[in-house]
């Protein structure tokens, strides 16, 4: 244990960990920038559709059964999975297969979330809207959306803490990030190595679920007061 | 301790409730008397303490000093579990068990004393005959009866297990006054029979009196006002407080208190079809009016025009005009007074089915009001 | 999706060939979930309990187990690695804090949601509290704490795939292993038989849920 303790000292005392091409600072970076990257992506793909749909209230049944199988799923085995499509398509290792296999479990939770978030906008609302002359695209513009957004946003909270948790599983399929700690340290029975690299994540998924809080101050519309955090669905948890 | 006056199902004696943290008193030394089959209704403005106080008789809310008898037997004596198991007790929303049948529900304090399944069963089944509901609901859920029907059931799991005294806080308070007036009428029959002691809380006035034996009206802060039977609070109202709460239809809400069959009924100007007109004449002039009621032995037809009498050989040959309102001899003089209001010959018509009883004028109502 | 390919992508004969190990997965995999529920369902209801007896304490036992279901399970594995070794406690600790945050959740609304006016007319009728307790609040709150168990377990059935990153089985062993051969079948296997797994657990205390209140789905008619 002591001796545990005594390399972790090292480790941090060692400025090359934490500046080094193959640093603390440099993974992190990576880590959030892909993060950042994929979860941009796929709320692109996803709120579009999402929020026409609520809006036209259609297609409530397949978002319900979405829901339950989604939260089914394991990240890791889509992950892995994308390793052999992508070797297939000849994107190799690492960046692709980590890529899109987090933009394909982001996407259903937020396209689920906010569906939800839109259709469960007061409907005296939107009769009110509809009745004072506002076309469909404005209600979506300037009611629906507005009020769903406490929702929505809570949506990408979640999402984004689930995509930096598997971008750490990125590494399993030869990716870097903050994952590469914890997966060498298996390797190599480096307990440092997978101490930094667990701590590093657990502190990264914590900031990023600040962050997000943080954010609703400027993204949320005055008096969309948000009440709870409540329970949202989500995909297979990482 | 004495149990104080030997008729006295419910004593309180000087009770008081504090909140913490509040100045004033929810309920300042109270002193009542609920006699043994008494039914006595507890009113007042909001903030007068009458939820709280019904609640400390079965100590849900524990008072701040005081006694509480019920029974001969002070309320602290015994655990309060057991104090209730031998109260009945109805709240506004009623509150039956939803994942137990009806049948279950109004068998709770049965299975709370031990009884066995048999004398349960039995003893459900009765009590919804009593309450008037259909065997075949013993084995629904709440959830599928009415609003009338759950409070129905709630009447009946508080008499599942024969308890002498009854607290019920507004218990038809959450239906519509359909239902509301109905309810009553079925729940004092079912007083009259069963004579349990029963405090009754209400802020409707009018409910209250049509319910007590004897009315306690409150003011804030528990303070009792009256207490006294409905007739001699509308009639004598202690105070502007009181005269205030009961409006300013007292003497209308008096007449509601008079049934009309117990009262002789004047007959007014009738003749019967066989009659001939000279007969039905005498009757107008004998109260200076221009018609007349027609019978045909007991039944009453209708009525009839002097000038339609004049040249026929018997009165039943003119066709008579029937009464657009009448009023059932088991209704109140308050009725009766509506019924006369809302006629052209400002007569309330009696009728016992077809059967005419009499005939009331406004003088008549005035009358017997003093 | 048939790539270019000189194998095709599913192999069904190395399926049939693995049904014995595929069970034994599957025996494993029931293992690690049962243990993290079960033992995430009896901290959740203390902790719950404390929450409803001590008000306060609410916001404090919610703001610790919504951190620990931040922090992504691979995450706390690695973190606990050093510590615990690469074993069954480790995963264990790691999956039951997963639950925590859900199961307090519900158990709390779901003793929350019943009714005042049951409670007050129970105590009217003379219920000790003990009584009303079992009797009454936790019948009334069981649909919704089943609801919690469904989502806790479901979640768990996903997560122990990670665990064969720290040595664990269950059907993340196949995942694995299919990575590093690049295997595809395998990882589908893996992946496919989690899914499934899932989906029945979820179906099944869906029906328990069902069972456990048959007063819901009777609705009132007009008398």
């Amino acid at each position: 244990m002591s001796d545990f303790l005594s390399e972790l000292g090292a480790f941090l005392a060692d400025p090359d960990a934490w500046l080094g091409g193959a640093g603390l600072l440099v993974r992190t970076r990576d880590h959030v920038l892909l993060s950042l990257f994929a979860i941009g992506v796929a709320a692109l793909i996803a709120l579009p559709p999402a929020v026409w749909l609520g809006h036209r209230r259609r297609g409530g049944v397949v978002v319900g059964a979405l829901v339950n199988v989604g939260r089914a799923i394991p990240s890791f085995g889509i992950l892995a999975l994308m390793l052999p499509i992508s070797l297939a398509l000849g994107l190799g290792i690492g960046f692709w297969p980590t890529f899109v296999a987090l933009v394909a479990l982001a996407m259903p939770p937020i396209f689920t979330n906010t569906y939800t978030g839109v259709v469960e906008v007061d409907p005296a609302v939107t009769e009110a809207a509809r009745g004072m002359g506002m076309t469909g695209r404005q209600l979506v513009r300037r009611t629906e959306l507005p009020l769903a957004m406490p929702v929505i946003w809570t949506a990408l909270r979640v999402s984004a803490v689930q995509v930096v948790a598997t971008a750490t599983l990125g590494a399993v399929v030869g990716w870097g990030g903050l994952g590469r700690y914890v997966i060498d340290g298996f390797a190599q029975g480096n307990d440092v190595y997978v101490f930094i690299g667990g701590v590093s994540v657990a502190l990264l998924a914590i900031a990023t679920d600040l962050a997000f809080s943080f954010g609703e101050r400027f993204v949320l519309p005055k008096g969309t007061h948000h009440r709870d955090r409540g329970e949202l669905t989500s995909s297979a948890a990482v | 301790m004495t149990a104080g006056s030997a008729d006295a199902m419910i004593r309180l004696v000087d009770v008081t409730k504090t909140y913490p943290g509040s100045e004033r008193p929810a309920v300042g030394g109270l002193s009542l008397e609920v006699g043994r089959g008494e039914f006595v209704t507890l009113v007042g403005p909001s903030g007068c303490g009458k939820t709280t106080i019904l609640k400390m008789i079965n100590r849900i809310i524990e008072p701040t000093s005081g006694e509480i008898w019920v029974g001969g037997v002070e309320a602290t004596e015994q655990p309060a579990h057991e104090l209730r198991r031998s109260i009945g007790y109805v709240i506004q929303q009623i509150g039956l068990f939803p994942h137990r049948t009806i049948g279950q529900n109004i068998a709770t304090v049965p299975e709370l004393l031990g009884w066995d399944k048999q004398r349960m069963r039995a003893r459900v089944e009765e009590m919804a005959e009593l309450v008037g509901l259909d065997r075949s609901y013993l084995d629904r859920y709440p959830s599928e009866l009415s609003g009338g029907q759950q409070q129905r059931v709630g009447v009946a799991r508080a008499l599942a297990a024969d308890p002498p005294v009854l607290l019920m806080d507004e218990p038809f308070g959450a239906v519509d006054p359909i239902v509301r007036s109905r309810l009553q009428t079925e729940f004092l029959a079912l007083q009259a029979e069963l004579k349990k002691t029963v405090v009754f809380v209400t802020h409707d006035i009018d409910e209250a009196i049509r319910m007590g034996d004897r009315v306690a009206l409150l003011n804030i802060g528990g303070v009792l006002e009256q207490f006294d039977t409905p007739d001699r609070i509308l009639s004598h109202p202690a105070n502007d407080f009181v005269a205030g709460f009961l409006g300013d239809d007292r003497g209308i809400k008096r007449l509601s208190l008079i049934r009309l069959d117990s009262l002789e009924l004047p007959q007014g100007p009738v003749v019967d079809v066989s009659d001939d007109p000279a007969v039905a004449n005498r009757a107008m002039d004998e109260n200076e009016w221009d018609w007349v009621a027609v019978l045909d032995g007991k039944r009453l037809l209708g009525w009839v025009w002097r000038h339609e009498l004049e040249g026929v050989e018997r009165v039943g040959d003119a066709e008579p005009h029937p009464f657009r309102v009448t009023v059932d001899c088991r209704a109140s003089l308050r009725e009766a007074l509506d019924a006369i209001v809302n006629t052209r010959n400002n007569v309330g018509v009696v009728l016992s089915g077809d059967e005419y009883r009499g005939m009331l004028t406004v003088d008549f109502l005035t009358r017997e009001l003093h | 999706m048939i790539f270019a390919q000189t194998q095709p992508f599913i192999r069904w004969d190395w399926i049939v060939d693995h049904l014995d190990e595929i069970w034994e997965r599957t025996v494993e995999h029931s293992v690690l979930t049962g243990f993290a529920v079960v033992i995430g369902l009896v901290v959740s209801t203390a902790l719950s309990m404390i929450a409803l007896r001590f008000r306060r304490t609410y916001g404090p036992i919610t703001w610790t187990a919504g951190i620990l279901y931040t922090i992504p399970s691979i995450a706390l594995f690695a973190f606990l690695v050093p510590f615990t070794g690469l074993s069954l406690l480790t995963a264990e600790i790691g999956l039951v804090s997963y639950t925590l945050l859900i199961l307090i959740r519900n158990i709390v609304a779901g003793i929350d949601g019943v009714p005042a006016a049951v409670i007050e007319s129970a105590r009217g009728m003379g219920y000790t509290d003990r009584r009303l307790f079992w009797r009454v609040q936790v019948p009334l709150a069981l649909p919704v704490i089943v609801a919690g168990v469904r989502i806790a377990a479901v979640t768990v059935v996903g997560l122990v795939t990670v665990t064969s990153l720290i040595g664990q089985g269950g059907y993340g062993a196949f995942i694995l292993r299919g990575l590093r051969r690049t295997f595809a079948t395998e990882i589908l296997v893996g992946t496919v038989m989690s899914v499934v797994f899932a989906v029945l657990i979820d179906l099944v205390l869906l029906w328990l849920q069902r069972r456990l209140a048959p007063w819901q789905r009777r609705q009132a008619r007009a008398s």
